[in-house]
């Protein structure tokens, strides 16, 4: 290829990968301002507010949390609703995509439209609202940070295309067996749609995750609040929690700190597990976004 | 007709489709209870709401929840805001995944663009609470990057916190840092379903490497760009609630340029309780939004010649 070689070519690949690695610095900078900002002491975070590389390296923030029960109370409510919720969610909407998924389904076409109705038409926070706490009686419970999301329609839509991509052979053949659909669904279809399913639960984990809509509407209790929900209270008060702790106990607890390790501890599963999963979240845009 | 003949007539009804529809089941039911059941709740906006009534037993209002809503100046800052915030996102967000996931396609080592992708896609996965704290190390007044270096150059510094006119600049530019590589990702997907034999046809014909992108790339990224802006317009009533809520907060000041619907009726239903009101915006909402998704539907029908538009 002569046309790669030539001066312009050359000079515009140079600046093109100058662009990338400055978007690509600028993407990551902030989270290892907060990483090294959670590194750094108290004192100095006062004063300067932030610290890429830490001044005076201590460990102090995050001793700090691990001995915090309400933190460690918030992580436990947060992985607990992110693997039940995940869990629910998966089962629930993969046993509505695959029956939309197989054509004899009589009533089918009906059913997609009343799942599609929902993506067009919704009536709005307050009817929600009232029927959650009124008349379903969720406010509080761990069930509210579960329940709403349980079908994703969009996701619901994903995975109906993968379990579409499945040979009609193969299912036909154990149902040709004697197989029943269900039987079929657990043996056949589940095995063959891995990849599918650890998208789908990917996108689920993830919203349940990094979710405060409903505890931001329906958890007042302490004991109930999730991560993300703390977190909010510490960024817009960064007294809120010196006010909850034993001041016996600790001489000062570097609020500045204490936010900043918080933080990291909650983006720290994501950043880990993130290279690896990525392709899986590329594979589910990919395909929703040709299917809608 | 006995129980036996009846179960033999569903059978031949649906031949062994039983199964299907029972698993479908708790699916249908969870529609049912957390969409179609509030959709039954927008009578609400008719009503005088008292909590012992509740939704049926309350008295009727008319359209005094509507009247209310309609003479405020409320209902123009925050109709403005949405559009006009959601009108920035598009654009902005349209052209900066469009032109990376194109600048990013020429990188051939695709070790190097590899990496680049992972970095881009990485604030996808941040929360906006946390974005909301990376924001505040940036702008705050007296410890935030962005003023320590204004003062470390000798000029002023910057109140972000009350200058609402800068709001829509800031929320462009951390949209775009959060969600650049969701289409960076979309777009890079069509860009390397386009048949190679366009390209070598070209290459034949002498056409240079930027002539390529203009000929055959972009036309042919047209379609996933136009499904996307349809999707995007038929949404465009309905603000981003997580983000505008967690940069902004209850940060009065800057109300007037970053108010939008959703905004407003969480603080209308949740520090106000006014639920007759909030019903109304609610359901003006809906039915704006509603009208927005047939509208951006029936576009994409006309623009591909096909029966079926994007959605329906």
């Amino acid at each position: 290829m002569v046309e790669h070689k030539s001066v312009s070519y050359r000079l515009f690949n140079s600046i093109n990968y100058l662009f990338f690695s400055v978007i690509g610095i600028a993407c990551l900078v902030p989270f290892l301002i907060v990483l090294g900002s959670s590194f750094e002491a108290e004192q100095n975070l006062k004063e300067a507010g932030f610290a890429l590389i830490p001044k005076q390296f201590t460990l102090y923030s995050y001793e700090t949390v691990f001995q915090l029960n309400s933190v460690m109370q918030s992580f436990l409510v947060s992985v607990t609703v992110t693997v039940i919720g995940t869990l629910s969610a998966l089962l629930v909407t993969s046993l509505l995509a695959y029956p939309l998924s197989q054509r004899e389904m009589k009533f089918r076409s009906l059913i997609l439209g009343y799942v599609l109705i929902t993506m067009l038409f919704s009536g709005g926070l307050v009817p929600w609202y009232i029927l959650i706490t009124k008349y379903l009686h969720l406010k509080d419970t761990l069930w509210v940070l579960i329940v709403p999301y349980l079908v994703n329609p969009f996701n619901m839509f994903v995975l109906k295309s993968f379990f579409e991509t499945i040979p009609r052979e193969i299912v036909e053949s154990a149902r040709i067996d004697g197989a029943g659909h269900f039987r079929s669904f657990l043996n056949i279809v589940i095995p063959l749609s891995t990849p599918g399913l650890a998208t789908i639960g990917l996108f689920y984990a993830l919203a349940y995750w990094n979710d405060w809509w409903l505890s931001l509407n329906f958890i007042e209790s302490d004991k109930l609040m999730p991560v993300q929900l703390l977190l909010k209270k510490m960024i817009s008060n960064l007294t809120y929690i010196s006010s909850q702790v034993d001041t016996s106990k600790f001489i000062q607890v570097p609020a500045n700190g204490v936010q900043m390790a918080t933080t990291i501890i909650s983006i720290g599963p994501i950043f880990l597990v993130y290279p690896y999963i990525q392709k899986y979240f590329v594979k589910g845009l990919t395909i929703g976004s040709v299917k809608g | 007709m006995n129980a036996k003949t009846r179960a033999r007539t569903a059978k031949s009804l649906l031949p062994g489709q039983g199964t299907l529809y029972l698993m479908a089941l708790p699916g249908i039911l969870f529609f049912f209870i957390f969409s179609y059941l509030p959709m039954f709740g927008v009578i609400l906006a008719f009503k005088n709401y008292n909590f012992a009534g509740g939704i049926f037993g309350s008295p009727w209002a008319g359209f005094d929840n509507f009247e209310f809503f309609f003479t405020s100046p409320d209902l123009y800052r925050i109709t403005f805001n949405t559009l006009f915030l959601n009108f920035l996102f598009i654009v902005f967000g349209t052209l900066a995944a469009v032109v990376t996931a194109v600048l990013l396609n020429e990188i051939r080592s695709k070790v190097s663009a590899r990496i680049f992708q992972t970095f881009i896609f990485f604030p996808y996965f941040i929360s906006w609470i946390v974005v909301s704290l990376f924001l505040g190390t940036f702008l705050s007044s007296e410890r935030g990057i962005i003023n320590q270096l204004l003062s470390a150059i000798g000029l002023d510094r910057v109140e972000f916190m009350n200058s609402p006119g800068l709001w829509p600049a800031i929320l462009v530019v951390v949209y775009l840092w959060k969600s650049t590589g969701y289409g960076l990702v979309i777009y890079l997907a069509a860009i390397t379903g386009i048949n190679p034999e366009y390209y070598e046809a070209a290459r034949i014909d002498g056409a240079s490497r930027f002539q390529q992108i203009i000929r055959i790339l972009l036309p042919q990224l047209r379609p996933t760009v136009l499904i996307l802006l349809i999707l995007a317009v038929g949404r465009i009533f309905y603000g981003d609630f997580g983000m505008i809520y967690a940069l902004v907060g209850d940060n009065g000041q800057l109300y007037p340029t970053t108010d939008v619907i959703d905004t407003y009726v969480f603080r209308s239903l949740r520090t106000y309780g006014d639920i007759g009101m909030t019903s109304a915006v609610g359901l003006y909402q809906s039915l704006m939004g509603f009208l927005m998704v047939v509208l951006a539907n029936w576009i994409s029908k006309k623009l591909s010649d096909e029966k079926k538009g994007v959605l329906y």
